[in-house]
Parts: structure tokens; sequence; C-alpha cells
């Protein structure tokens, strides 16, 4: 219950940003896409970082240092957007994980790619703190030290780490080689789990709308021109760093395990880790039938495969021995049961004249026949003129609008709506059709709207027939606070009725 | 939303995270160690003498064994534990025992302390031992020090010299 309306108070957060972000540019829709654009600024400026990077003990804070007073507008910049990114990568990716967290996101065919998420966050905390040492100048130090401490309390290394930090004569310039191996390895850990991370979804986003990339870009780039990062004074071993502008984003673990001492820190971090693991272990509640091939009607067209988002669906040899003849085939523990793929299979039109529809690939708890039937018989039992709704359960509820001239079904995405319904509704006495998606860039199942905007403008198969005019249906992809888009589509087409534009 | 009122508050929202990292990446300020106050780093990685004596073996011991293991004497490779005690001004700072390194207890005992002091004169008194056999501390130095604010003494032990040093 409490779940529940964590999940409901997120789900209006975002709906209210629809306003401010059209177009499917709203932040909180796209925060793994913001990470990774944050995750590409780190390696590129990171590049001419390391180009003029001196990996001495005592030239580290000298190159640093001089990147900021000699070439401000050049080394200076790129350095204070290494930082800046640093600290937006960090934000990004904990605001996801949170994100996907509420939205249940962690289970079922998503388990796998939540739980190649986990390790990220290892790898992005210490590229993070790892990058403080290489400054080394006070804050360098203290980070240095303080990490090597919180390490040392664990039973990895038979000898202390601390104990390289204990003057200046102990910290070689091999050490320093071995801490810019570090920093330059572990991002390239993490782009390869990133690899893993992204293996079970079909066209992952990896970059945000074009809009937000530049809203970002721009904040970032004039934040890092206006409050350019600079350097302390250079660590001195012998004394110990007092006061220190602490980066908070990055480093909060530190203070954390100062205020609690090592051991704490580690069981707090293995704990969290620990329930991040759990949660997506846990059972699902509902077990959801998955999509189901019919082997007669399919014929290995691959047009499920190419639209399926989570990579749910192969090809084999079909089971009728012709020879280079396919069938699809499910992955039942990657189908997210949305039904994108009875949308996508050129069998599941209504025009076919058989009694029982049955397509190559289907719905058990929602098939295109039962829709057709269902479709057939509130038409022809309707007294007065029906706009037909099509909807999604993740979207606007259009089941129950109230309205005695609409008939809706609220479908498991709507991506499952083969386009030749349309024109089957119209032909069958509908006064228009309504199509209603998740807001834009809100999809439950990524790429339900996208198709279902490609099949309408005949730029993906199965397509909407030219033949069907414009004025007939509308598109609507509205979240829970634009309702006003749904009511005006339906007032257009009943306007639309009215003045016989298409009687 | 009219395109002025999506572009004032995407100019706002765009500020607001800019604002937040601006302030977060450095304030505020996290006081490590409090300005009149000096640090002592007890950090001593040290190999402990051995718990026993290397024993001749009898020709019926050796006899049993396979030709390539016939050593004549049989070491024992584990090592005591090391003990350190660290007074400040007279009381006890931090007491330590700590185990040898390694699966069979032959590596290096570690011992690590951050102590926070005030800064100025106090008398340092180090205690430590590394042979379980023997009665006592093996090693002891006294040392009246004057620290600095900020100051860090690191009390180590030099094996080559084997004698607790203060630098």
């Amino acid at each position: 219950m409490k779940a529940h309306a964590i999940r409901r108070l997120w789900q209006r957060l975002e709906d209210s940003l629809d306003f401010i972000f059209p177009g499917g540019s709203n932040p909180l829709r796209n925060l793994g896409a913001i990470a990774c654009l944050m995750f590409a600024i780190l390696l590129l400026s990171g590049i001419y970082l390391y180009a003029v990077f001196d990996t001495s003990v005592q030239g580290a804070w000298q190159s640093v240092d001089a990147l900021s007073r000699d070439q401000p507008f050049v080394g200076g910049w790129l350095r204070s957007m290494h930082r800046y990114a640093a600290d937006g990568f960090m934000i990004s990716t904990i605001l996801h994980l949170v994100r996907e967290w509420i939205l249940g996101h962690h289970s079922r065919f998503r388990r796998m790619t939540w739980l190649t998420g986990i390790p990220l966050l290892a790898f992005m905390y210490v590229s993070g703190i790892g990058g403080f040492w290489l400054n080394w100048d006070r804050l360098g130090q203290y980070a240095a030290v303080a990490s090597a401490e919180l390490l040392d309390a664990l039973p990895l290394m038979a000898t202390s780490l601390s104990r390289n930090f204990l003057s200046a004569e102990a910290v070689g310039d091999r050490l320093f080689s071995l801490l810019v191996f570090v920093h330059l390895g572990v991002p390239l850990l993490l782009l390869f789990g990133l690899w893993f991370h992204l293996q079970r979804i079909t066209r992952p986003k990896i970059l945000p709308p074009r809009s937000l990339l530049i809203g970002l870009l721009t904040s970032l780039g004039i934040l890092a021109l206006a409050l350019p990062v600079i350097s302390g004074p250079p660590a001195d071993l012998s004394r110990a760093a007092t006061t220190l502008p602490l980066d908070w984003i990055l480093l909060h673990l530190l203070p954390l395990a100062d205020l609690l001492s090592a051991r704490p820190t580690w069981i707090l971090i293995a704990a969290i880790f620990a329930v991040l693991f759990a949660v997506a272990m846990r059972p699902a509640s509902v077990a959801l039938p998955v999509a189901v091939v019919d082997a007669d009607n399919c014929n290995g067209c691959r047009r499920c495969v190419e639209d399926c988002p989570y990579s749910a669906i192969t090809l084999e040899d079909h089971p009728n021995g012709k020879r280079g003849q396919q069938i699809a085939v499910v992955a039942a523990e990657r189908c997210a049961s949305c039904g994108i793929c009875a949308g996508a299979c050129p069998s599941a039109t209504p025009f076919r004249s058989v009694i029982e529809l049955v397509n190559g690939i289907d719905m058990p708890q929602q098939s295109v026949d039962t829709l057709r039937r269902s479709l057939l018989d509130t038409l022809a039992a309707a007294k007065t003129p029906q706009i037909i709704a099509f909807g999604c359960e993740h979207g606007l509820d259009v089941e129950h609008l109230g309205e005695a001239d609409v008939t809706g079904y609220n479908l498991l995405c709507i991506g499952l709506l083969p386009p030749s319904f349309i024109e089957y509704a119209l032909r069958a006495g509908a006064a228009g059709v309504i199509i209603s998606g998740c807001a834009e860039g809100a999809c439950e199942f990524r790429l339900g709207n996208t198709w279902t905007a490609q099949r309408l403008r005949g730029e993906r198969e199965p397509h909407l027939r030219r033949n069907v005019a414009s004025t007939d249906y509308r598109v609507v992809f509205a979240g829970h606070r634009e309702r006003s888009m749904l009511t005006k589509a339906i007032n257009d087409l009943r306007s639309n009725a009215a003045t016989g534009i298409h009687p | 939303m009219n395109k002025f009122g999506v572009w004032l508050g995407q100019g706002l929202l765009y500020a607001a995270l800019a604002v937040v990292i601006a302030i977060f990446s450095r304030w505020p300020a996290y006081q490590n160690l409090a300005p009149d106050r000096a640090l002592i780093k007890i950090s001593i990685s040290h190999q402990s003498q051995l718990l026993g004596d290397c024993v001749e073996q009898s020709p019926a011991e050796l006899a049993k064994l396979p030709p390539n293991m016939r050593a004549p004497k049989r070491c024992p490779r584990e090592r005591s534990p090391l003990t350190v005690e660290v007074d400040v001004d007279g009381k006890l700072a931090h007491r330590q025992v700590a185990k040898p390194s390694g699966l069979s207890g032959d590596g290096a005992a570690v011992v690590y302390r951050r102590l926070e002091v005030p800064a100025g004169k106090h008398h340092i008194e180090i205690r430590m031992k590394d042979n379980a056999r023997s009665e006592g501390f093996d090693y002891t130095r006294s040392e009246d020090v004057d620290l600095a604010p900020a100051e860090i003494l690191v009390v180590d032990f030099d094996a080559a010299e084997r004698r607790i040093t203060l630098q």
C-alpha cells in the first residue's frame, strides 16, 4: 500500500514535468540516458586531462593546477566539466536507481538488467573517489588517506594500504602510476559493465533527446565557466588536512566512514548491496502469461523479433521441417507480457476471413481475436455511433470515460494494437478511432508508443493503409495530468461526425 | 503550456541543477580535523618472532617422510601476535593485539590507528611486544613531543635497526 502511494507520487511528479519538458524530453523519464551522457562527457574530457597529466608525485599537482591557471578556457574548462559531469553522473545514476525501484522495475523480465546495474554503482564510486587522488592537493590527500583507511578494514591485503601515505617519501611515482591506472581502468570496467546492463534492452536510449542534451550541456558548460574547479594547496603528508571544500556529491562515503568508522561503513555498504540484490530475487506477486506462438500461423517473418523491446524473441527452425522457414520462440523469463509482438504480427489483421482469428504470436490474456469479437459486438449493438478508443493499461483509462458514445479498450500496451484494427473499426461503423498511449517518452514497455506512431505513419510494418483518412482517428500520447488532450480528441471526432467530414 | 512557460520552466530547472552541483560540490566545508588539534598515527607493520623453535627430526621421523621432504629440521611458521600500547600524557590511549596475516599466521601483523590530540606538548610512551615467549614488552620508547596544529606524528617500527621510530 505504502509502495503504491510512493509510486503514485513519483508518477505525479513525472507527469507534472511533462508540461515543462514536452515531446518526451522529461529528464525524470530519461535518467539512464542522462547518466550515459554524463559518462560520455567524463570519457571525452578525461582523454585531454590524461594527455596533459604528469603521472609523477612531484608533477601531478602542478600539471592539474596549471590547467586551471595557464589554460582556463580549454584545460580549465574541460577539467571543470570533468568534475561537474562526475557530479551529474552520480546524481542521475542514483535517481535512475531510485526511479526504477519505485516503479517496480527490478524483477521479472527486468531482473537481469537490474542485477547487472548494481556492480556499476561500485565502479562509479571507485572512479569518482579515485579522481580526487590524482589532483594531489589537500582534498586529494584526504581522499587518498581516508579511502586507504577504509580499504584497510577489508581483509584483502596482507599489508596496510594506508602506510603508503604516511610520509612524502612513502608516496612513490610507481604508486601514483597505479592510482592513474585505477582511475583509467575502473571507468573502462564500468563501460564494459554498461554493455552487459543494456544487453536485454532493444535499441537502448544511450543519449537523451536533443533538447535535453543541449540543455544539460549548456548548463554544465556555463557552470564550468562561471565557477571553475581549482586545486587546493598541494598535498603535505606531514600535516593533516583540516577544513576541506568537500564534494559531498562524490565523496560523501568518506566522511560517513569518519563518522561510523570503517567496519560499520562496510557493513552498511554490504547491507545496501544485499538489499539491492534481494529486491530483484523476490518472486513476482503475479505471474503474467507470456506471448504464445502458433506454429501454423507463424512464418518467421521476424517483425516480432525486431519490435520486442526486451530481446525476448528469437527465431529457430520451423517444426514443419520446410527448408529455410523459421518460427518465433519466446524466452518466457524475458517476456514483458506487453503484446507489442502481437501488434507487429502480419497475421493479426482482423480482415482475415476466419471465424477464430489466430495469429502467429499473441497474448493469452488479451488476444486479437477477443478484441475483434468485442469490437464487432459493441458496434453492432450500439444505438448511437460509437467512437472507439484503444488505450493502454498504463496510460489514461479509456474504458471508464463515462461517455455514452465512446467505447474504450485498455490494452496491455498500445503497441499491441495492429494498425488494421483502426480501418476495421471504421468500416464496421465506428464514428472515429482514438489511439491513446502513455505520455511521450513514458511508455511502460519503452517502444510501444514509438512503434505505434511509426506504424500509423507508414514507416514501420504492419502499417496503417493510406486509404484511412487522418481525420478519422486521433493519436493521444498523454500522461495522467494531460487528460484534456484525450477530451479534445474525442470532441474533434464528434465534431467531424456532426459536420459529416467522414460520415 | 505556452512556449514562454516551457522555456522559463526549463531554464529554471537547468539553473536549479547547476546550483545544486555548484553548492554541494564544495559546500558545506568538511572539518576533517579541528584547527587546534594534531594527529598521532600509529602505523606498524611488523613480522613478529616465530612462536616455536626449529626441532631436529629423528631418523625414524625422517624415514616416514617422502625422500624429497626429509629436511633435518622442522620449523614452525606461525608468528607471535604483535601487541602495541601507546600512552599519551600518562594515560593509555591505544592498546591493540594484532594477529599475523596469512593463512598460516606467518605474515606481518599490522597496527594502524589515528589518535587526535590537542596541539602542543605531550609525553608519549610506546610499548611493543613481538615475542609471545618473552616476558614483558620487547621494545619501548618514551618521548616528549611538541606538536603544531594539524601536525602528524607517525609512530612506526624500524625492522632493520629494531627500534620504535617517531617521524
